[in-house]
């Protein structure tokens, strides 16, 4: 064994390993809600529609999506596998036990898991859509003196194109019209099911509580706590990823149920 | 030793040998006073158990007087009982009632296993102290204390480290089973200390090695051990042990 495959195999690279993905994890958090915001926007879906064509097809966006994936998926299964032989640790428990830790830093396996199905639903709403369904196109006018949307038409489902997205300008009335998928229309129906909408912000509730441990572990395991700013970096942890965040995501689908 | 009239129910781990299995049995202590400690409470249950020619429980005692780190026992749930900041031998019946029901268990973790009743063997402790090496010292007269400047607030802080015990309830009290808050109060009071300076590297690696190698968990953060720990050894020594871990790994000349 090398001596980095043997640091990163010790107890301690485990866990370091776990607060790296996961701190990247945290920092996608943010970007992912700050793009999603645009679904808030009242313009038929216009501009999240047409960043979702960005974000799908940057390159450097791209490469950072499939960082993204195996960060997901090494964090999920590496927790797994630390949790079981952290369990092999204690072969026989206690018959009684009075906890003095938080409930979230006892149950991250269990929240980690809920949230690993919770992707894997969100993906096939979503990302699985795009990519692999058959989602239909919609067309935007844009007048381009005001910026604003004209007219909305929703194509036929027969209609078809090679490329993402399709700009046209007209010279004489001053406008664009721009053709994309309809994601947007995909969140509106998913999101018209309250049992989904139910199960999207449960789901939150369980980040919230996984990141309220998540985020600030995520330093101690890098080396990282001094009393000068271990106070922010837990505020940090608390009150923007397990609180913020979370109800940020949540009010998404809820806004769409409602709407 | 005074009486009292205090009765308590005691439910103890009862169990032969290593290999045997155990149970937990029942046994009625009467007439305790408020000011015994809790081992003294066994040892009145034990004369008791003698005298009806019964095998007395076995558990680890040594200083009674909270240094030693030998009184492992786990009560009603938390390691040492209910106090924080003591340990089991400082522990007196005052913080119990009269009619009280009290569970005592052993360290459970696959590195300490039961020798017998609520003794474990922790020699796994010993082994990471050992791998841990010497110190370079001077031969010689011991040379003056104030011939090596240390910053009052490093000085603190490394006495704070040293005052762990090696008593285990860290590992007893963790969800892991995980050392990491005796190993790091170990390798801290050294590496905070200029004395310690020369192995700094080499101890940070074969310390963490001989942990893994002994089969204690991996920690997750929860920080039970901290509240748990009889000497408040501060979480801040674990995330000292992680910086001291990686850099001696990233930067020292062994393998
Ligand atoms: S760190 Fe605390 S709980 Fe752990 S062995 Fe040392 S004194 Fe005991
Ligand atoms: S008997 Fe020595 S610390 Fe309790």
């Amino acid at each position: 064994m090398s001596w980095l495959t043997k640091t990163l195999s010790s107890s301690i690279g485990k866990k370091i390993l776990m607060a790296i993905t996961g701190l990247f994890l945290c920092t996608f958090l943010i970007i992912h809600l700050v793009g999603n915001l645009q679904l808030f926007k009242s313009d038929s879906g216009y501009a999240f529609n047409t960043y979702t064509v960005f974000m799908t097809s940057n390159p450097l966006i791209k490469t950072v999506s499939y960082v993204l994936y195996a960060s997901i998926l090494f964090h999920a299964f590496w927790g797994l596998y630390l949790e079981y032989l952290n369990r092999k640790s204690r072969p026989i428990g206690y018959v009684v036990q009075k906890n003095q830790s938080s409930f979230a830093s006892r149950k991250m396996a269990v929240l980690g898991t809920i949230l690993l199905v919770y992707i894997a639903v969100h993906l096939g709403d979503f990302w699985a859509e795009y990519k692999f369904g058959h989602l239909p196109y919609v067309k935007y006018t844009e007048n381009l003196t005001s910026g604003e949307i004209t007219a909305v038409e929703h194509l036929p489902d027969t209609y078809q194109q090679q490329v993402k997205i399709v700009e046209t300008y007209n010279e004489e009335s001053g406008s664009k019209s721009v053709i994309v998928k309809n994601l947007y229309a995909e969140a509106e129906e998913a999101f018209s099911n309250p049992l989904l909408v139910l199960f999207y912000v449960l789901s939150m509730a369980v980040m919230g509580f996984h990141l309220s441990h998540g985020f600030q572990s995520g330093f101690q395991s890098l080396g990282l706590n001094h009393p000068k700013y271990n106070p922010f970096i837990q505020k940090v942890g608390l009150w923007i990823f397990a609180i913020l965040i979370p109800i940020g995501f949540a009010i998404i689908p809820v806004y769409f149920l409602i709407k | 030793m005074s009486e009292g009239n205090m009765n308590i129910t005691l439910k103890v781990w009862r169990q032969k040998n290593s290999k045997s299995q155990g149970n937990l049995e029942t046994y009625d202590v009467k007439g305790i006073s408020e000011d015994m400690s809790f081992l003294e409470m066994f040892d009145v249950l034990n004369e008791k158990l003698i005298v009806e020619d019964k095998e007395p429980i076995a558990f680890d005692h040594d200083c009674r007087e909270g240094i030693c780190g030998m009184c492992s026992m786990y009560i009603n749930g938390r390691p040492h009982g209910p106090l924080e900041g003591v340990t089991t031998c400082q522990l007196h019946m005052r913080s119990f009632k009269d009619g009280d029901t009290i569970v005592v268990e052993p360290w459970r973790a696959q590195a300490f296993p039961v020798v017998k009743d609520l003794v474990t063997d922790r020699s796994a402790f010993d082994r990471v102290i050992a791998a841990g090496g010497f110190v370079s010292v001077n031969t010689g007269n011991a040379q003056d204390a104030n011939a090596i400047p240390i910053p009052k607030t490093e000085a603190d802080k490394a006495f704070a480290a040293a005052a762990c015990i090696g008593c285990g309830a860290c590992v007893a009290s963790c969800k892991n089973a995980s050392a990491m808050l005796f190993v790091s109060a170990k390798i801290s009071q050294l590496a905070l200390l200029p004395q310690g300076d020369p192995e700094r590297q080499t101890r940070a690696i074969n310390m963490v090695n001989q942990m893994d190698a002994e089969g204690f968990g991996n920690c997750t953060n929860t920080g039970a051990c901290a509240v748990e720990c009889p000497k408040e050894i501060s979480l801040e020594n674990i995330a000292r042990m992680n910086r001291e871990y990686l850099s001696a790994s990233f930067t020292s000349s062994e393998d």
